[in-house]
């Protein structure tokens, strides 16, 4: 794709930035004002995020599109180049070379993962800001430092450098931390939001280095015996004219993985290999903040203490970005490691769906009822990339999206009845139902498309995780002695099945107690209908949900042709 | 070779006009109306950030460094390390005056100015000598200022005992390091930097043990003046007694300006192909600077961890800082050393700004309310947005997060240690660098969350000064974003003089 001129891209991470800036110019008495410049920000992104959205969609699935280019491509039995395919499937670039003599480029870009991405961001965004409207305490830095947020999560999604994509990575942990310290929840914030910004930190840090690493073992493979590669990457265009053989490009980088770059030893010692080495650094480092087992443990406290709007970000987005850091930098530009360690690390996210789901079941606080459901539904999206087929891992694509807008539409209602009854005590509440209808409706739509409701987005893309996985055991081999250990992927797939039961279980209990039987009128006497900025915010997120169940077409072509350059590096067909 | 005073001018222009602006401020206290000394404040700042310019319009012929250019006698290097160590030293003199403006009992006095000057003058000299005798002369020039800076408020007791303080320990490094000096021409017979090396290689037979020694007395002197563990006792008491503006000068000039001739002194004396009785010379100072450089930073971060008034935590983290620093200086070892001086120069260019953007802050909190601890700081947000945000934009470049420039500082560190083999190190520092991000947070926490008995009382901030802080900060961040390739790209340039 050609790289040149203004991208819609750059102008979706850059409103945020400069509406941050200009509110915390703004008088802080004027509250009318500041929430005025945070909703005309928030919707003119969610507007140009739409169009991404089905700008790319029109790329995907024209005559001559993606989909077409790459059927051709798979049925004509030439050897696919997973870097050219990804190169390909770039929409809505832009690039601007940065610090030039270390190869870094502002360069922003979408593919089928990222796109829906953009757009869930974009929807969360304008909910976060319209569920805020009321914030009492400091308005004007709330909003400011929610947009400066927002701007870090859009950079991490659209980043074709990989550079760029730490530095908005680190730029949006920095105001998450504020907001949650700030605004939280008083008895848990001080603590939960030190520890989220510790344990996330100390995952991308140490992705960094090996970051690092791999720029070092990619330009000498470039400028040494990878010349003649390199040189017929920038002669057909894969690589930009300017290119050099040192670079942060992930496009670049993916072609050095491609060709062997990274399956040097390290240091000289022998068997120690690079890719096998440094990946459990990129993808855990990254699945810090997708919560994957062990290292799920700030998720639940940080969803709680943090302010509704953040919540909702968080879980609904943040985690994604993890998740989709894990997948561009360790799957992508790792392979090798990544069919070395994907296959044991199942069991890790096996624990997170089952695990997260139990303890959702034992939780009398409603959100970390909602805390715990995220990291059960965030293992099945690290499961559907530890597939590594074309299946799960489209599937765990959808889970992103479907997740996202289903969680944050969860945190959004236990918002809701937290600032209306100031209790989350799931048994002292009832019969909200009553009270508060849409709420009620919007709770168990969100609720049965996270049991996996066919006809919601869930069961879209639940299923093809689960249907992945099954096949994976043909695919994969993991031997525990002499123990073939993936001949009982089925096996697992039937336990993770049984975290949707525990799911439904825990859905509806809360469903029962919260929005039906008895209604406490004396105690919630002055609990009311919600405002029409709530609605907003529940129409927002409720309807992707029941819009992609229906009609997955929507999304999942899209999708897949963001993964088939990653089975084409994994050595799939 | 003749002498052509033009073409050898440009090297020490900035140090003349320097010497010039001293004298000028001097006669303007002595002599001066009332109102002609309340501007003096002014005539320091704007003099020494004009002659910043200096070094950027004449920029030294690259066809001629190259070859390592040296002028007046073989005295002074003229090279693009030089220049933009000399840039960051006048622009941190410049902002110092600034900020020292309204602090009474301290920027009130015209002689204030004038040893901020001199001591920047013999910053500026550190940064280009290529003699011992020059070296040392500009160490000294350096050093005696701030000792006096250091004991400023003479009334107060802990601004006394910080000066003696800092003068015992600073002369007791400077002796040391005098020591080394002279067994180095000792073995060389000559005092110029590269000859040193020069003469080492040829004939010191089996000397190997006293090259060392003196290397190891070298990198005290260094140690003491960039405050690396074990060197750093002086540190936490200076930074605390001394009066707040001359402790963001001392924890940004003299350490620049140290970095600045560690770098050179290491390449020029110990430089890779210097074996003497077939041991690698540069061999054993990098691992030294190794063990110096981890200790600095994981002893500087615990400790700093444990603080509860803001100047001490802050001296705590520029011990290590320095720490972090001399990451670049050990990835000289590595095949491209333009990644490591680069990245030093780099770092220097942006601490120099944040740490005077931090001290710049607390001195004003510190001036308005009488008050050193971290706890009293609760509810700054609510007090002084602007305030608690220019401390905050400060202290994430000092954590390394972005926008802030530390992000694009701690990244080329790491990325030059990575280039070198040292992904070790790199790993130990990052960790470090989690730590410290611990207690700027907790600082940060406290302004935004926590709420304070006088939530309620605003804090005025006078205009010129939120000014100079507002410029500062936009720096800070301009350097983290946009004008990164400008000043990497040049910092880079350093190399090829060494």
């Amino acid at each position: 794709m050609e790289a040149t001129g203004f991208s819609i891209l750059t102008a979706i991470i850059f409103i945020p930035i400069i509406a941050g800036v200009v509110i915390l110019f703004l008088d802080r008495k004027n509250r009318d004002l500041v929430r005025g410049v945070g909703v005309t920000a928030a919707s003119a992104v969610l507007a140009l995020s739409l169009a991404v959205f089905f700008g790319y969609d029109n790329f995907v699935k024209t005559g001559g599109g993606l989909i077409e280019r790459q059927t051709a491509m798979l049925e004509s039995g030439i050897e696919l180049s997973g870097a050219q395919m990804f190169a390909d499937a770039l929409a809505f670039e832009q690039r601007v070379v940065w610090v030039e003599s270390l190869g870094i480029a502002y360069h922003v870009g979408v593919d089928g993962v990222s796109a829906p991405m953009v757009l869930l961001t974009g929807m969360v965004a304008v909910a976060g800001v319209l569920i805020s409207w009321n914030i009492e305490d400091r308005l004007r830095e709330f909003m400011a430092f929610f947009m400066f947020l927002v701007a870090g999560v859009f950079g991490v999604f659209i980043a074709v450098d990989l550079f760029m994509l730490f530095f908005f990575y680190e730029l949006a942990i920095f105001p998450m931390y504020l907001l949650i310290a700030g605004w939280g929840w008083d008895k848990l914030r001080e603590y939960a939001a030190m520890k989220l910004t510790l344990y996330i930190l100390v995952g991308s840090v140490f992705a960094l280095v090996g970051a690092v690493a791999m720029y070092f073992a990619a330009g000498a493979y470039f400028a040494g015996s990878g010349a003649d590669v390199f040189e017929a990457a920038v002669a057909s265009g894969i690589l930009p004219a300017d290119s050099r053989p040192h670079s942060w490009s992930i496009v670049q980088l993916t072609l050095a993985a491609e060709n062997g770059a990274f399956g040097i030893d390290i240091l000289g010692i022998e068997g120690l290999n690079f890719a096998k080495f440094w990946f459990p650094f990129m993808f855990m480092g990254f699945g810090v903040l997708a919560g994957v087992f062990p290292f799920h443990n700030w998720s639940p406290d940080g969803h709680v203490a943090a302010p509704t709007a953040v919540s909702m970000i968080h879980a609904g987005v943040l985690m994604k970005v993890g998740a989709f850091a894990a997948l561009r930098s360790g799957v992508q530009l790792l392979p090798e490691g990544a069919e070395t360690h994907l296959p044991w690390m199942v069991f890790l996210t096996l624990i997170n769906v089952v695990y997260g789901a139990l303890i959702a079941f034992r939780q009398r606080d409603f959100k970390y009822v909602i805390g715990f459901s995220s990291v059960s539904h965030m293992g099945l999206v690290s499961m559907g990339w530890a597939t590594m087929n074309l299946t799960g891992m489209t599937g765990a694509g959808i889970q992103m999206f479907s997740h996202g807008a289903m969680t944050a539409l969860f945190f959004g209602v236990v918002g809701m009845v937290y600032d209306r009854s100031h209790t989350r005590d799931i048994p002292s509440l009832g019969g909200f139902m009553k009270v508060m209808p849409w709420v009620g409706v919007a709770f168990v739509i969100g609720g049965l498309t996270s049991m996996g409701m066919p006809g919601l987005s869930g069961f879209i893309a639940e299923f093809p995780i689960f249907q992945g996985m099954w096949a994976a055991s043909e695919q994969i081999t993991l031997q525990l002695g002499a123990f073939q250990l993936s001949n009982y992927y089925s096996v697992l797939v039937v336990i993770s099945a049984l975290g949707i039961v525990i799911t439904a279980a825990y859905v509806l209990r809360v469903a029962g107690q919260v929005f039906f039987g008895e209604f406490d009128a004396e105690r919630f006497h002055d609990v009311g209908n919600i405002e029409m900025t709530d609605r907003i915010v529940l129409i927002i997120l409720g309807s992707p949900l029941i819009i992609l169940g229906l009609y997955p077409p929507i999304m999942a072509p899209m999708i897949e042709s963001g993964i088939r350059p990653l089975i084409a590096l994994l050595g799939g067909g | 070779m003749d002498f052509d005073l033009w073409a050898q001018l440009p090297s020490v222009l900035p140090e003349i006009g320097l010497t010039v602006l001293a004298v000028v401020v001097l006669f303007a206290d002595i002599y001066g109306s009332v109102a002609t000394r309340r501007n003096v404040v002014f005539v320091s700042a704007a003099g020494m950030a004009l002659l910043a310019l200096v070094p950027l319009i004449w920029q030294p012929d690259p066809a001629l460094y190259e070859h390592g250019i040296l002028l007046w006698g073989g005295m002074v290097n003229y090279d693009p390390l030089s220049q933009i160590f000399k840039v960051m030293l006048l622009l941190a003199g410049a902002v110092t005056c600034l900020m020292a403006a309204g602090d009474k009992g301290v920027g009130d006095k015209g002689e204030f100015y004038l040893i901020v000057i001199v001591a920047t003058l013999g910053g500026l000299m550190m940064s280009s000598a290529a003699d011992l005798i020059l070296v040392f002369v500009a160490l000294e020039t350096l050093s005696i200022p701030l000792y006096m800076l250091a004991s400023f408020r003479r009334g107060d007791q802990r601004s006394a005992e910080s000066g003696m303080k800092y003068f015992l320990y600073g002369a007791f490094a400077s002796a040391i390091m005098l020591f080394g000096f002279s067994l180095l021409y000792g073995f060389a017979g000559t005092t110029n930097l590269a000859g040193i090396a020069d003469a080492m290689s040829n004939g010191l037979g089996d000397g190997v043990v006293a090259v060392m020694t003196a290397l190891v007395m070298v990198v005290v002197g260094f140690g003491f003046k960039i405050s690396a563990v074990p060197f750093h006792f002086w540190t936490p008491d200076v930074y605390e007694g001394a009066p707040t503006p001359v402790t963001a000068f001392v924890s940004v000039s003299s350490k620049a300006a140290s970095f600045a001739l560690l770098l050179r002194f290491l390449t020029a004396v110990f430089p890779a192909d210097l074996a003497v009785a077939g041991v690698v010379i540069q061999d054993f100072w990098v691992n030294l600077l190794v063990v110096v450089s981890i200790v600095s930073m994981t002893l500087g971060n615990v400790v700093a961890l444990r603080q509860s008034n803001i100047k001490r935590l802050l001296a705590y983290s520029s011990i290590a800082q320095a720490g972090y620093t001399l990451i670049g200086v050990v990835a000289l070892q590595g095949a491209n050393d333009s990644l490591a001086v680069a990245s030093v120069s780099f770092y220097m260019f942006m601490y120099i700004f944040t740490n005077l953007l931090v001290f710049g802050a607390v001195i004003l909190f510190i001036a308005k309310t009488d008050t050193e601890e971290i706890s009293d700081m609760a509810g700054l947000n609510r007090r002084s947005p602007w305030l608690a945000l220019f401390i905050t934009i400060g202290l994430l470049s000092l954590g390394g997060i972005p926008p802030a420039a530390g992000f694009f500082g701690k990244f080329f560190l790491f990325q030059a240690a990575v280039n070198s083999n040292l992904v070790g190190l790199a790993l130990i520092a990052v960790t470090n660098a989690i730590i410290a991000l611990y207690y700027y947070l907790v600082v940060i926490k406290v302004m935004y969350v926590d709420v304070g008995p006088d939530d309620d009382v605003p804090i005025g901030i006078p205009r010129v000064y939120g000014c100079s802080l507002g410029i500062t900060a936009f720096i800070v961040i301009l350097l983290g974003t946009v004008a990164v390739t400008p000043i990497y790209d040049w910092a880079a340039l350093g190399a090829s003089g060494l």
